[in-house]
């Protein structure tokens, strides 16, 4: 057992290298960075709702960033160890196909989570700026009003500004991105190039946020036709429901996430992370290489 | 064989499980999907939209509201207001912000308007004023346990339809919401003294507000209150000091 876990972890920490030593990665993050600190001056065009726009960009960009490295990264793995032979070399050692595809995942998972941190940092501190900034405009403007509307409106900044909700947002930014990881493993398990994939994933990732909309007309039966309930179905028994974790919109009503919620949205990314990855295994163990 | 009966398995094992965690899971939606709001938003936005960015678009599109109401372009104005509050109707701020620049800013900019007659003029007005009010009652519905949308809605009705009935009954509607502004249940109370008939309910409510202590007895509720005592007839020795 723990010579299975020591090998993944091996595999782990190569593929980690490995995709830390790309480039692209660098710039992707970069762009994500450069998008949320731009998000800050953005906001300033719009008229009191600073706070509101800075969080949605930053978000917004972490949340793209993070889901585009997670599909790009991952898609390159198994194509490229195929192509470089490597596969052959570490399948011919005391290393089993599903220590191979967990190693994969975590080298994946770790670069993600490095990035994220990143990102969110820099995210916290653009919004913590603009947060102490509108703190001071409020004073400043109900200096004169009774004490009680002057406090009412700097909950409301507060509210508004870097929350626990903030911090959610950003774990369920990851369990998405880590869902995608084990998505495209189960894609790239049988595709015959990184290219097929990243385009699979592409269209994955689209449908993966109407997926609640194709559930709930199923579960109605509120499509005409079998073809059309039939693709629904499909969607709804196979894709994800990315949309569960966007949380911008929960952040926006101010409606704080339950403890339940967010054990229930993880227990959900878990569910969909394990059932992939076993799909892939699967998969993988019958591929002939 | 072997390998497709073990993967009916694990899917058996998997669909049944993610369907019943995804109900667990479901939330209040923000807005569906539909082609209305494709056609609304045109195809990039939409596309944007299925990516999961429609936070971002919406903030986009009240961003572009904003210079549509620098260049008093009204028309264009509320399209983007149309299109930022379909995508994001959980953002109080997009309603009350559509409901001011309707009934307050275009429908302003309408009764000046010199091109046109005044019965035009005031037609014009009395149709953005009913724009900023349905921007509001929608945004209510999307969003009923906020009490600043009831509180523009209250003063829509107080400054530009002259309605105080209707004004007491909103401001009366978010004093009842957590989160609600300290003056709601004051004006709820003085826009009800303006009301034909619900002169005693009025003085009732200020009375009320009156033995809560020194606080509530702002200048405006004392003299509302004095001028409710003079019309009803109330007793001397019941009248406040």
């Amino acid at each position: 057992m723990s010579s299975s876990l020591g090998r993944i972890a091996a595999i782990g920490r190569t593929t980690f290298t490995e995709l830390a030593r790309l480039r692209v990665f660098y710039v992707l993050v970069l762009f994500a960075l450069v998008l949320i600190i731009s998000s800050s001056f953005l906001a300033r065009i719009s008229f009191q709702q600073e706070l509101q726009v800075t969080k949605d960009i930053a978000l917004g960009a972490i949340n793209f960033f993070l889901s585009m490295l997670a599909i790009v990264a991952t898609a390159q793995l198994l194509p490229r160890d195929l192509e470089d032979r490597v596969i052959y070399s570490v399948l011919a050692k005391p290393v089993r196909r599903f220590e191979y595809m967990l190693g994969k995942f975590f080298g994946v998972l770790g670069l993600l989570v490095i990035s994220l941190v990143a990102m969110s940092i820099l995210c916290l501190a653009v919004i913590h700026l603009r947060e102490g900034a509108a703190v001071r405009e409020t004073m400043q403007q109900l200096s004169q009003s009774p004490s009680d509307e002057l406090d009412h409106a700097l909950v409301a900044v507060h509210q508004a500004g870097a929350n626990r909700d903030l911090i959610l947002a950003l774990l369920l930014t990851l369990t998405k991105a880590a869902v995608l990881v084990s998505l495209t493993l189960c894609v790239s398990s049988f595709a015959t190039s990184n290219i097929f994939t990243i385009s699979a994933m592409a269209m994955v990732y689209l449908v993966g946020h109407l997926e609640s909309i194709a559930r709930d007309y199923w579960l109605h039966q509120r499509a005409a036709g079998w073809l059309a309930r039939t693709f629904l179905a499909v969607v709804a028994f196979f894709f994800p429901d990315l949309q569960a974790f966007n949380l911008s919109d929960q952040i926006i009503a101010a409606s704080s996430l339950s403890n339940l919620m967010l054990l229930k949205l993880l227990g959900l990314g878990a569910i969909y992370i394990v059932g992939y990855i076993v799909i892939a295994i699967a998969i993988f163990s019958q591929r002939e290489l | 064989m072997k390998p497709v009966l073990a993967l009916i398995f694990i899917l058996l094992a998997f669909v049944p499980l993610k369907l019943k965690m995804e109900a667990a899971c479901d939330r209040i939606a923000p807005g569906s999907l539909s082609i209305g709001l494709r056609e609304q938003i045109g195809q990039s936005a939409f596309i944007a939209v299925l990516g999961g960015f429609r936070s971002v678009i919406a903030d986009l599109l009240f961003i572009d509201a904003y210079s549509a109401w620098e260049r008093t372009d009204w028309t264009y104005l509320l399209l983007r207001l149309r299109q930022a509050t379909e995508l994001q109707p959980r953002a109080i701020l997009f309603w009350e912000m559509a409901g001011w620049h309707m009934a307050w800013n275009a429908g302003t900019a309408a009764l000046e308007d010199d091109s046109k007659s005044p019965a035009a003029r005031r037609r014009l007005q009395h149709d953005y004023l009913e724009l900023g009010k349905d921007f509001l009652v929608r945004g209510i519905a999307h969003n009923p346990e906020k009490p600043q949308l009831y509180e523009a809605l209250a003063r829509l009705y107080r400054d530009k339809f002259h309605d105080h009935a209707r004004a007491a009954e909103n401001f009366e509607k978010a004093s009842r919401l957590p989160g609600h502004a300290s003056y709601d249940e004051r004006f709820s109370a003085y826009e009800l003294s303006y009301c034909e008939g619900r002169e005693r309910e009025a003085y009732d409510r200020l009375r009320t507000l009156y033995q809560r202590g020194e606080k509530e007895r702002l200048p405006r509720l004392l003299n509302q209150l004095r001028a409710m005592e003079e019309r009803l007839k109330i007793p001397a020795n019941e009248r406040i000091p």
